[in-house]
């Protein structure tokens, strides 16, 4: 059994961040965990530019930014184990993990923060029908193909899902030679960012049908087509008559992502349904004490800068933990999605030892524009109203933010107010409705 | 002449009308805010990119590493571009910042790895 004080799980963005912020904090005794064969994650694949404009104010591609991070890690010391898998966490703290040098690992730590990412959903869960032949593949798995291993996945090819993988893939392959004939969008608008729909799409001529899906796969051995179908606004179903044959030898998903939250579910995590994630407080600490997580294990992110900052929260509190040993105060809030949102991370905020401020993540249903965002404290005995902002445009496919000061909190709660049942909401209002609509 | 173009911004992704005459822009319609101008004159006058892309690489843990260019170079000569550098090769060890090619196609911008690679057996 080795000791440690801090164990992360996962080198790439999330546990990279945290790292090397729990470190900072004070705590040495560091150990980094990773299946791959070297840190970075998924950024290593992400070979274009966008990454750290908020974080470095600079325009970096996934891999310059994992770097900075990896030699900061490194700098430290920090020890970390490649080519190993986590098995299993157990609540007092001790992982299983194997690798082909060490076996069967145990690592016992004082504190855990949880940075496994999240992984793309595919064929089965959107369920198209169809034969099941090869060349059907989610879109990251493409991206390392085409960027790392040096494997083009097809020459014709058809996309569904405008996310963001998406449209980097369809610039990406076309670049490379394939001939990328269309993406389709079952939504009436794209969760990419309209940078990419410009420069992915616009620059290459590919067309992108929004409220189209693709209704059948075809071909034994090797996909030889699909059939695609518009669909129905209201239902998302597929309009009878619409249907229409597209010949491809290679289709790519782009249908979204999930949190991998395997070793959460087994260690006994609570997970909230809307993210799929962990149920947070506003550290990062999760509902089993001295277990903490960020990035893409807790809600998907559309910007890596966001996992980071989120990720050295994590570890900031990690160390803290570790340090002083210290339990959460009792006064607890609930947030709660309101009208037109859909989820808000954390969860939970322990209004007396939160710092001066608080960023809320959440993100909306539908597109919304000129509508104002309302964060509202509700007690047993009252609903005030902390904190209203104007938004021009609101979309599900960008994560939003909204900040809470600590004082505002604890002067809306007042004293003497029962701690069970302090929900924090935000909502979606138009410009002209009232609260309590 | 007018061209109609999606302005990159923000999520709005205001539609824009610019007129462009002599080189110039002289007109810009359906904006909402300053970014909106600002963007018709870089997208209309001289649209550039940064390019990513791979190049081949030996005796290194992967068959490619990524490369980019080290400034924006005019968005015609993208396809170029990625069609010259997949004849490239180059050898491990590379170190991120390395230049792989000189003012590819006479553009000014060299194309610089992204990433360091090691030897590996």
């Amino acid at each position: 059994m080795e000791a440690y004080d801090l164990a992360v799980i996962g080198a790439g963005p999330a546990g990279l961040a945290a790292a090397a912020a729990a470190y900072e904090a004070g705590v040495k005794k560091i150990i980094l965990i990773e299946r791959d064969r070297e840190m970075g994650g998924i950024l290593e694949q992400c070979i274009h530019t966008g990454f750290g404009m908020f974080y470095f104010r600079e325009d970096l591609t996934g891999p310059e930014y994992a770097a900075r991070f990896i030699k900061k890690v490194k700098a430290y010391g920090i020890t970390f184990k490649l080519n190993t898998m986590v098995l299993q966490i157990t609540q007092d703290k001790t992982l299983v993990a194997v690798n082909k040098e060490d076996g069967l690992l145990m690592i016992k730590a004082k504190a855990v923060v949880l940075a496994m990412g999240c992984r793309e959903r595919t064929r089965g869960a959107i369920l198209i029908p169809g034969t099941r032949p090869a060349g059907v593949i989610t879109a990251g798995t493409a991206q390392r193909f085409v960027n790392m291993e040096g494997y083009i996945p097809g020459k014709e090819v058809v996309i569904l899902g405008s996310g963001d993988i998406g449209l980097i893939m369809a610039r990406r392959l076309t670049l490379e030679g394939a001939k990328v004939k269309m993406v389709l969008e079952l939504l009436p608008y794209s969760s990419g960012l309209t940078r990419n729909i410009v420069q992915c799409l616009q620059d290459f001529e590919i067309p992108l049908l929004f409220n189209h899906t693709v209704v059948g796969i075809h071909g034994q051995d090797r996909i030889t087509g699909v059939t695609i179908a518009e669909v129905d606004i209201e239902t998302k179903k597929p309009k009878a008559g619409t249907e229409r044959k597209v010949t491809c030898d290679t289709l790519l998903l782009s249908v979204g992502l999930i949190p991998e939250n395997e070793l959460s579910k087994q260690v006994g995590l609570e997970l909230d349904p809307a993210t799929n994630g962990p149920v947070v407080d506003e550290g990062m600490a999760t509902s089993v004490e001295g277990i903490f997580a960020g990035g893409n294990v807790v809600h998907v992110h559309d910007l890596v800068d966001n996992v980071t900052r989120e990720s050295e929260i994590a570890g900031r509190s990690a160390a803290r933990y570790i340090l002083e040993q210290k339990k959460a105060a009792t006064l607890k809030l609930k947030t709660k999605a309101g009208q037109g949102v859909s989820y808000v991370v954390p969860q939970i905020i322990h209004a007396q030892q939160m710092a001066d401020e608080l960023a809320l993540s959440f993100r909306v249903k539908e597109v919304y524009k000129d509508k104002r965002l309302e964060v509202s404290l509700a007690t047993d005995t009252k609903t005030k109203v902390i904190r209203v902002r104007k938004r021009r445009i609101l979309v599900p496919g960008e994560m939003q933010e909204i900040k809470v000061k600590k004082e505002e909190l604890l002067a809306a709660i007042g004293t003497g107010e029962s701690a069970s049942d302090l929900v924090l909401t935000i909502s979606v209002r138009k410009e002209d409705e009232d609260e309590n609509e | 002449m007018n061209k109609e173009i999606i302005c990159i911004g923000c999520p709005m992704g205001c539609p824009l009308t610019v007129t462009v005459e002599a080189g110039k822009v002289t007109n810009v319609t359906g904006d909402t805010c300053r970014k909106g101008k600002e963007y018709a004159e870089a997208e209309c006058i001289n649209p550039t990119r940064t390019v990513t892309t791979t190049v081949s690489i030996k005796n290194a843990m992967y068959a490619l590493i990524s490369v980019r260019t080290s400034k924006p170079i005019p968005k015609d000569k993208i396809g170029e571009c990625v069609r010259h550098l997949r004849r490239i090769e180059v050898e491990a060890p590379v170190t991120a910042g390395e230049v792989i090619v000189k003012d590819i196609l006479q553009t000014g911008a060299d194309i610089i790895a992204t990433k360091s690679l090691d030897l590996y057996q």
